[in-house]
């Protein structure tokens, strides 16, 4: 029997489609529980000068109001650095910014008192965007570098170069459940707190740290979550804490659920970034050296910034290998929201630069992007097969996924096809694009890669699953079930997977990184080996056998290997193991192997193996809008031996799409006075059903085990989002077609509008003539 | 397509070990505190007199006549929700953009968030709770279990209540603003996966199931959905040792 590798649908699969499944909100409300509602500042950057609240207290229903002053702990809520302030006391620092929460015994109460509280203000300039921050020196970190080789001195030998500037938009997560906390004290000083969040462990700390008061007094559970993308990691936290000093102060339980448009305001999203590049090449396209500086927009507060642009930094060079690279990157400081962990966790940002890089290089030199992507892979062993940072890829697999997706998409017929299109349309243009992957797996910050299980056996043979990782649909309490079903040899319908909660499993990490089943399926493998090496013996003496050695669990019979006619059935093990006075509950505990990382000199084994994957795509570009359709997908992708292909196939398409709608459609457009003028679906497009291709064809690399991670699986969260960079480069490929370019400018997101200027750009900037030659323009050489 | 032992399993027994359904974690609440609870649905279920400003009325829901108390501006989706319990529709705008509050209103799908409840009384309101018959699913909901519709399922009751509405406009003879031919009813045999798409763009799924999405309409319309690309690549491991 084989549990693990199957099509299993979700565990919860039933739940959903009959609305039974419960999130936060959709459990039975505890008698008396009050709402809370945000007053939000009406500037970017101001004073405060006084708060007024005397006129919210006539409103019918409203129960108390949330000022700085109602804080009984520290008033702050940041992750990493203590720098975010959760109730304003002199200073607002982005629009919307939560003055102050009211209280009442139901949201409408709440929103009307709300409405009351007249707040004035003292405008201050803000900082807006990236280029203001560099313009005013405006910075939460000092530069950082991660250096290889001698840049400045390759960059003087090269062939040619390129200097450039690369801009990538940031992206709402727009889970599809708003944050959601409800607080429930005891009235003994004890909060149970039931949260949409990712990171359980961190939310308690927070709540504890903001009610100043010792972390077992606070217990987190997170039940499920209707998505999160990484918006509720850090995101979950100030507004579960609001809900626990509510019920501080008034001793009832207490719900907090934004609604969509403050959700959109008030959290943070993926960071926008800058980059700006000197590149040096060979004639045939050979990168030689690379200069980049990458500026994250951090927002107001620190948050996850330093992480996330570490990986941006660590995936700027994506699948090529550059012998001489330095990257500098550095956090922007600027009045608009936090920004956050997003799938890929600035991993996608830095690929979008090195991949706008690379379809630079290829066009000034006249050879097609793939031709010059395929020449930069990283290959061979050693030098040519490490990275900028100092790891060795030891199991490289861009090739394979390479030539795999090629050979499926059948993509050397396409072209000749599309090239002809092109020819007869002179309004329409076809434009089709490969694009790899290589995404590294594990926390940057070697602490958070651990993770506990804890499985609890009944004497009726029924168990209860608890680890440490939360579901926000990627499918990991599948997996887990899968795992421990496999492991203890049992069927799967013995299993209860529990909420993950504190009380269970303590200082678990967030579910994230795409790792949460590298790391919680090790751990619950680990609780089950456990139990399993105390059932053993106990089986071995109901069958009579000397030695406990060579039993199997298997189909929920327990038997030795060389007897397998003579067996015992699991439960009745169970039934014997509870009367020998054996303990039927286990902890199990994982931490991954051999990963290290110098921060001061940027080197060493951050990852523990790579992701890896390649995507073919083709659009049509409509000259006179602007527009795109996707005509056709063909994804090579690498999850190892899938735990779940049903569930990983999941995760890659819903990535791809994602990515997608980021780099297409997504657009965050705040106003110059910087209010979030896209708060709604109706003003942020995220992909609907229509935009997904006919043609969407996802396969998984096959003879793929990976070493040491859990049944040969690999992680599958994020890596799948950047293969939608081919849809970017598709679009652009079709730009060109418009005329005869060296280089095609295109902002991100490529909208209608950003992909119209680049169509002008290109019927304006053809270069016909210049074709025949590959002379560099002596304006580029540095 | 799940595994097919899988879906044989759920159409002989829903019922498994220990006589409990197979469910979601977090079906149950622990905290201590919760004893007393009670929704507001069980205050309100008895008829009262309406508080200023308030409505006495009665809405069938899932055939039950249900009886309730509320301000003319409060939304079906809130009365669902906040009033009577029904949870499974969803709240993700609340301004008749996302599509994870629909539910059928006469048969007809309708933004619950975009419906006042007190309109709707002597209508027949179906939630997703309301379509399954006791344990046996209806067969869009089975098909989107079949072809894995859905990852975190929030959008999925939605979803569901949209595709079961989409069906019955065909049957119906309902067209679409891409129908390629208006001469003539459309039918569930033919149904083209654009149109399916098409009738289905008022409900966004951030995860994008969309795929499988797709593929449930398609089973449920009779038709044979596309075979998974992604083959099962797990070869049996061998048994486990101590
Ligand atoms: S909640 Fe009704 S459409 Fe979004
Ligand atoms: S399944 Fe998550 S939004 Fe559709």
């Amino acid at each position: 029997m084989s549990t693990v590798g199957k099509r299993k649908s979700h565990e919860s699969a039933e739940g959903h489609v009959t609305g039974k499944a419960v999130y936060t909100d959709e459990q039975r409300p505890p008698v008396g529980m009050l709402s809370v509602y945000p007053v939000l500042a009406a500037h970017a950057r101001a004073k405060i000068t006084s708060i007024d609240t005397s006129a919210a207290d006539e409103v019918e229903g409203l129960v108390t109001v949330l000022t700085a002053a109602d804080v009984p702990g520290e008033n702050d809520t940041g992750a990493i650095a203590h720098d975010e302030i959760l109730l304003p006391t002199d200073e607002v620092m982005y629009w919307g910014q939560a003055v102050a929460w009211t209280v009442g015994e139901t949201e409408d109460a709440a929103r009307l008192a709300a409405q009351k509280i007249t707040v004035e203000y003292e405008p201050l300039p803000p900082v807006l965007t990236i280029q203001d921050a560099i313009a005013s020196d405006s910075f939460h970190t000092s530069p950082q570098v991660i250096r290889r080789g001698d840049p400045n001195a390759a960059l003087q030998t090269a062939d040619l170069c390129l200097t450039g500037e690369v801009g990538v938009n940031g992206q709402d997560h727009f889970y599809l459940e708003t944050q959601t906390s409800w607080v429930i004290p005891d009235g003994a000083g004890h909060y149970q707190v039931y949260s949409s969040t990712q990171h359980p462990t961190e939310t308690q700390i927070i709540i504890a740290r903001v009610l100043g008061i010792p972390t077992n007094q606070v217990v987190v559970t997170c039940l499920r979550m209707g998505g999160g993308f990484g918006g509720k990691e850090s995101q979950a936290n100030p507004f579960a804490s609001v809900a626990a000093i509510a019920a501080y102060k008034t001793g009832r339980p207490v719900r907090v659920k934004l609604n969509r448009q403050h959700d959109m305001i008030l959290t943070g999203k993926r960071h926008g970034f800058l980059g700006h590049y000197t590149v040096g090449f060979s004639y045939d396209g050979r990168i030689t050296a690379l200069d980049v500086d990458l500026y994250a927009d951090g927002g107001w507060s620190l948050d996850l910034s330093p992480p996330v642009l570490l990986r941006a930094m660590l995936h700027v060079d994506n699948a090529y290998y550059i012998p001489n690279l330095e990257v500098r990157g550095r956090i922007a400081k600027t009045n608009t929201v936090s920004n956050t962990a997003f799938r890929g966790f600035g991993g996608p940002q830095g690929m979008v630069v090195i991949e706008d890089i690379v379809d630079r290089v290829a066009r000034s030199l006249n050879l097609p992007p793939d031709v010059v992507r395929e020449r930069n892979f990283y290959h061979g062993t050693g030098e040519t097969n490490t990275t900028h940072y100092g790891q060795e890829i030891f199991d490289n697999r861009i090739a394979r996924v390479w030539s795999d997706v090629q050979a499926n998409a059948e993509v050397a017929e396409r072209k000749v096809a599309i090239a002809q299109f092109n020819q007869t349309h002179t309004y329409t243009k076809r434009g089709l694009a490969i694009t790899p992957v290589k995404f590294g797996i594990s926390f940057n910050k070697t602490q958070y890669n651990q993770a506990g299980a804890l499985i609890l056996i009944y004497t009726d043979g029924s168990i209860q699953l608890n680890h440490g990782g939360t579901e926000m649909g990627q499918g990991l309490h599948t997996k887990m079930l899968q795992v421990a079903a496999q492991t203890l040899g049992v069927n799967l319908n013995r299993f209860r997977v529990m909420p993950t909660s504190t009380d269970k499993v303590p200082n678990t990490s967030a579910t994230a990184a795409s790792s949460g089943s590298d790391l919680n399926g090790q751990a619950v493998k680990d609780a089950c080996e456990t139990i399993k090496s105390r059932l053993a013996p106990v089986a071995a003496k109901m069958l009579a056998l000397d030695t406990p050695e060579e039993m199997v669990f298997a189909e929920d019979w327990i038997y030795c290997r060389t007897y397998p006619s003579a067996r015992v059935r699991f439960e009745d093990v169970v039934q014997q193991a509870y009367g020998d006075r054996v303990s039927l509950s286990a902890t199990g505990y994982y931490r991954t192997p051999s990963i290290y990382w110098n921060a001061e000199t940027g080197r060493g084994r951050p990852f523990y193996y790579y992701a890896y994957g390649a995507a073919v795509s083709e659009v049509e570009v409509d000259g006179f809008t602007g527009t795109f359709k996707l005509l056709q997908v063909d994804i090579v992708h690498d999850v190892g031996e899938s735990l779940n292909p049903l569930v990983d196939q999941g995760q890659i398409e819903g990535g791809f799409v994602q990515g997608m709608g980021w780099l297409t459609m997504e657009e965050l457009v705040w106003d110059a006075q910087g209010r979030l003028r896209t708060d709604a679906p109706s003003t942020y497009k995220i992909p609907t059903i229509s935009e997904v291709p006919e043609h969407f064809k996802v396969q998984l690399l096959e003879r793929a085990a990976q070493d040491g991670v859990i049944y040969g699986s690999k992680a599958v969260g994020e890596p799948p989002l950047m293969l939608a960079i081919s849809v970017r480069e598709a679009i652009r490929a079709a730009i060109a077609a418009f005329g005869q370019p060296d280089h095609v400018p295109l902002t991100s997101p490529a909208t209608p509008e950003a992909t119209l200027k680049a169509i002008d750009y290109v019927r304006t900037h053809s270069t016909v003539a210049a074709k025949s030659s590959i002379d560099p323009d002596p304006a580029l050489k540095s | 397509m799940q595994d097919p032992e899988e879906r044989t399993k759920r159409q002989t027994s829903r019922r498994n070990f220990l006589g409990q359904a197979l469910t979601a974690a977090g079906t149950a609440i622990a905290a201590p505190t919760l004893i007393h609870q009670a929704t507001s649905a069980q205050n309100m279920n008895t008829t009262q007199t309406p508080a200023p400003g308030e409505m006495a009325v009665t809405l069938t829901v899932n055939g039950k006549p249900r009886s309730l108390t509320l301000e003319p501006r409060v939304t079906l989706l809130d009365a669902l929700r906040e009033q009577l319990g029904l949870v499974g529709s969803k709240k993700g705008c609340d301004h008749g953009q996302c599509g994870a509050c629909t539910v059928l209103i006469d048969g007809e799908r309708v933004y619950s968030c975009l419906a006042l409840a007190v309109m709707q009384e002597g209508k027949a309101i179906t939630t997703v709770e309301g379509l399954a018959n006791g344990d046996v699913l209806h067969p869009v909901q089975d098909a989107f279990i079949d072809n894995d519709g859905f990852q975190c399922g929030y959008c999925t009751p939605g979803q569901v209540c949209a595709s079961v509405a989409l069906l019955d406009e065909i049957k119906r003879g309902c067209a679409s603003a891409i129908t390629p031919d208006l001469t003539r009813a459309p039918q569930l045999a033919d149904l083209s996966e654009a149109e399916i798409k098409e009738r289905l763009s008022g409900n966004l799924c951030r995860c994008s199931a969309y795929n499988g999405i797709v593929a449930a309409v398609q089973q449920a319309a009779g038709q044979q959905p596309p075979a998974p690309a992604a083959a099962m690549l797990l070869t049996e491991p061998a048994e486990v040792l101590v």
